[in-house]
C-alpha cells in the first residue's frame, strides 16, 4: 500500500509523437483513481509508464515516495490487470497464481496459503487445477485478478479489465472490482473508455483527451461541474446538450429565439451546455419549441432526440408522460453550464 | 465438401486411391525385390509377388554385411544417420528458436538487417554452398567426424522463420504479465514460450529430422571412412558395385530399413505435428 504520485510526466514516442504531456496527479493511499477517455488519449500509455512497461520521457512517477523511472517492473511493486488476461495458457489457475511469488522465491507454504485467500476471495477453488482455456470469461478475469491480488503489491493498475466481457457479466465484475478494491485498501489505478464503469468505481475521476489532462475530481464533480465541453460530452449518458447560443446584453438565446435565461456574460457566442434530464417539456404552452425526430425508449426513461432552434438536443422524460403535439422546453436555471465558445472551457459564475 | 453426391464420393475416392498406389508402389516394389534371391533378377523380369527369402535376406543385410560389395553390416550406418539426423533437427531446432527470440523480442541495432540475412539463406541450400562449405570443414579438420556431418547443415532459416512468426502470435501481454510477475528474459523464455511452442517444436522435429535423415549428397562429399558413412548413401554404395550384377535383394531390403526411421518418428509424433501446423489457440 503506498501513495502513488505523478509529477509532469509525458511521453514522446520516436519521430516527435507526443502521446502523453505533462500529467501529474497526486494519488493517495488507498485511492481508487479511473483514468477515462476516449481511445488514443493516452491513459493506457501513462498507466503503462506507472507500470514500467513503456519508459517515461519527461517528470517522474513515484510509488510510495520511490521514483521508479529507471526501475524495472517487477521491482516496482505494482500488480496489473490486462484487458485480454493475458494468463499463461499453459499453467493451471494454480500455477498462473503461484509464478509471479515463485519467481520471488517466496517459500512453498506462504504461496500455498496465500494462492488459497485469494481463490476463496474470488471463488475460484474449484478451478485450481483448471487450464485457463477451460474457463469462462468471467472466470478468466478472476484469475487475473487473482495474481494480482496474491502479490500484495502497493498498487493495482488496471487495463480495461472488463472490455471483453458481456455487458451483464461487466456490471457484476465492476461491483465486484469495486467491493474488493474497498475491502483490500489498495492504492488502485484503472483505465476504461466507459464512462459508466468510470463513474461507478472511481473515489477520483482523471479525464483524459489528446494526452492531456481535462478535469480531475470525484465522479458527481465531474458530472455536475465538467471542466470543459470535452467532459461534459463525454462524462453522463446520454451525452450533455451542447448548444451554440449568443448573449446580447445577458439574454441568452438561441439563434433567433429567446430562451428566456440571463447569463452574467459578455456580448457574443457562448456554448451552452444543459442535460437532457435538466429540460423539461412545459405545462404552459411558452417556453423554446422543440420538434422531435425520434424517440428512444430506454424503460426507466424516455429520449427524445430532436431540435430546438435549429440544433438538436436530447429530452430525457419520464415514459408515462403524455406527450403533447406541440412540445415546448423548460430549462431548470440552476443546472446551466457555460462554455467558451472558442476554448470550450467552462466560465464560472455566468448563471444568474 | 458440402456437396454428399453419391458418384462425387466414389470420385474423389478413386482419385485418394490412385495417389496411394503411385505413391506406394514404388515401395511395394522395393519390399517384393528385398524378399526373393538375387538370381530371380537376372531374367529382367520383377516379380510382383513376395518370394521365400526375406529373412535371410534381412539377416545378411543387419548382421553379415557384404563384404564383396565392401559394405559394411548397416547397423553402424543406421547409427550414424540417426545420429546425424537427431543432431542436425535438434541443433536447428536450438539455434533456431533462439535467434528468433532473439529478432522477436529484443531492440537491437540492426535487428531488421539481422532477420533478412537469415531469411536470404533460404535461398542458398546445401548444394549450391557445397565447395566453400567443404573447404571450410576439410580446413577445421572435420572431416569423418560426426560433427562435419552435422555442423553445416544445423544453421536453419526456415525453422527460424517458423519460430518467428509463431512468436509473433504471441500476445505482447504475455511478457508484460510476466515481466510484472518478476521473470526476465530467460525465466520468459523457458516458463513461458518454450511450453507455448511445444507442438510447433515438434512439428520442425519431424520435418527436420526427415531432413536429415535423407541427407545424401553431403555426407557423400564429407567422409572418406566407413566409420561414418550413413544409410542413405549407404545404399548407392550397395547398388554401386563394379564387374558384378548388384546385389538388389540386398540393396531394396537396405532401402525398406532406411525407410523406417522417419517412418516411425511421423507415426509416433503425428498427433503433434498435425496439433503444430495447425494450431492457432494461444
Amino acid at each position: 500500500m503506498a501513495a502513488i504520485d505523478i509529477k509532469g510526466v509525458g511521453k514522446t514516442y520516436v519521430g516527435n509523437v507526443n502521446a502523453v504531456s505533462d500529467i501529474s496527479i497526486a494519488i493517495a493511499d488507498g485511492e481508487f483513481i479511473v483514468l477515462v477517455g476516449p481511445s488514443g488519449c493516452g491513459k493506457s500509455t501513462l498507466l503503462r509508464m506507472v507500470a514500467g512497461l513503456e519508459t517515461i520521457t519527461d517528470g517522474t512517477v513515484s510509488i510510495g515516495n520511490r521514483v521508479v523511472n529507471q526501475i524495472e517492473p517487477a521491482e516496482r511493486d505494482i500488480a496489473m490487470v490486462f484487458q485480454n488476461y493475458a494468463l499463461y495458457p499453459h499453467m493451471s489457475v494454480y500455477d498462473n497464481l503461484a509464478y509471479g511469488l515463485r519467481n520471488r522465491g517466496t517459500p512453498k507454504a506462504e504461496i500455498d496459503a496465500r494462492v488459497a485467500e485469494a481463490a476463496r476471495m474470488l471463488e475460484l477453488q474449484p478451478y485450481l487445477e483448471r487450464k485457463p482455456r477451460a474457463l469462462s470469461g468471467g472466470q478468466r478475469q478472476r484469475v487475473a485478478m487473482g495474481r494480482a491480488i496474491v502479490r500484495k503489491p502497493a498498487a493495482f493498475l488496471f487495463d480495461e479489465p472488463l472490455s471483453n466481457l458481456d455487458a451483464k457479466l461487466r456490471v457484476s465484475m465492476r461491483g465486484e472490482i469495486k467491493q474488493l478494491q474497498k475491502r483490500l485498501g489498495t492504492t488502485s489505478i484503472y483505465v476504461t473508455h466507459d464512462q459508466l464503469e468510470a463513474m461507478t468505481l472511481a473515489d477520483r475521476l482523471v479525464v483524459l483527451n489528446g494526452g492531456r489532462i481535462e478535469q480531475i475530481g470525484a465522479p458527481l464533480e465531474v458530472y455536475h461541474r465538467p471542466a470543459s465541453t470535452f467532459v461534459a460530452s463525454f462524462i453522463g449518458s446520454p451525452a450533455m446538450n451542447l448548444v451554440k447560443t449568443s448573449v446580447a446584453s445577458g439574454a441568452v438565446s438561441i439563434g433567433d429565439g429567446e430562451t428566456g435565461l440571463r447569463a452574467n456574460l459578455p456580448n457574443g457566442p457562448v456554448t451552452l451546455g444543459l442535460r437532457a434530464e435538466d429540460l423539461r417539456l412545459s405545462e404552459s404552452g411558452s417556453g423554446m419549441p422543440f420538434e422531435i425526430v425520434f424517440i428512444e425508449d430506454l424503460g426507466a426513461q424516455r429520449l427524445l432526440h430532436g431540435n430546438c432552434g435549429g440544433q438538436s438536443v436530447v429530452v430525457a422524460v419520464s415514459p408515462d408522460l403524455p406527450l403533447p403535439g406541440d412540445i415546448r422546453l423548460t430549462i431548470a436555471t440552476d443546472r446551466l453550464h457555460f462554455f467558451a465558445a472558442e476554448t470550450g472551457k467552462r466560465i464560472e459564475a455566468a448563471s444568474i | 465438401m458440402v456437396e454428399h453426391r453419391p458418384y462425387l464420393k466414389l470420385l474423389a475416392h478413386l482419385v485418394l486411391i490412385l495417389g496411394v498406389v503411385i505413391v506406394a508402389f514404388p515401395v511395394y516394389v522395393a519390399f517384393i525385390a528385398s524378399t526373393h534371391k538375387t538370381t530371380d533378377f537376372i531374367t529382367g523380369v520383377m516379380p510382383v509377388l513376395p518370394g521365400s527369402d526375406f529373412l535371410a535376406t534381412y539377416k545378411t543385410v543387419l548382421f553379415s554385411g557384404l563384404a564383396a560389395a565392401g559394405a559394411p553390416p548397416i547397423g553402424m550406418m543406421l547409427g550414424n544417420s540417426l545420429i546425424m539426423a537427431l543432431a542436425i533437427s535438434l541443433g536447428k531446432i536450438v539455434i533456431s528458436i533462439l535467434s528468433a527470440y532473439a529478432i522477436v523480442y529484443f531492440r537491437f541495432p540492426f535487428r531488421q538487417l539481422a532477420f533478412w540475412i537469415i531469411f536470404v539463406t533460404l535461398m542458398l541450400p546445401v548444394e549450391v554452398r557445397i565447395v566453400p562449405t567443404f573447404k571450410v570443414v576439410a580446413d577445421l579438420g572435420m572431416l569423418n567426424s560426426y560433427a562435419g556431418l552435422s555442423i553445416p547443415l544445423i544453421a536453419s532459416a526456415t525453422a527460424t522463420f517458423l519460430f518467428r512468426q509463431f512468436f509473433l502470435t504471441v500476445p505482447d501481454e504475455l511478457l508484460e504479465s510476466a515481466r510484472v510477475d518478476g521473470a526476465g528474459p530467460l525465466k520468459f523464455f523457458k516458463d513461458i514460450l518454450l511450453p507455448l511452442s511445444r507442438t510447433n517444436i515438434a512439428a520442425l522435429f519431424v520435418i527436420l529430422f526427415i531432413y536429415g535423415w535423407n541427407q545424401y549428397l553431403w555426407p557423400l562429399i564429407v567422409t572418406t571412412d566407413s566409420e561414418h558413412y550413413t544409410i542413405v548413401m549407404g545404399i548407392k554404395r550397395m547398388s554401386d558395385v563394379t564387374d558384378a550384377e548388384p546385389q538388389w535383394n540386398l540393396v531394396m531390403a537396405v532401402a525398406i530399413l532406411a525407410m523406417l526411421p522417419p517412418v516411425l518418428v511421423v507415426i509416433f509424433m503425428q498427433r503433434l505435428f498435425v496439433k503444430g501446423l495447425v494450431e492457432t489457440e494461444k
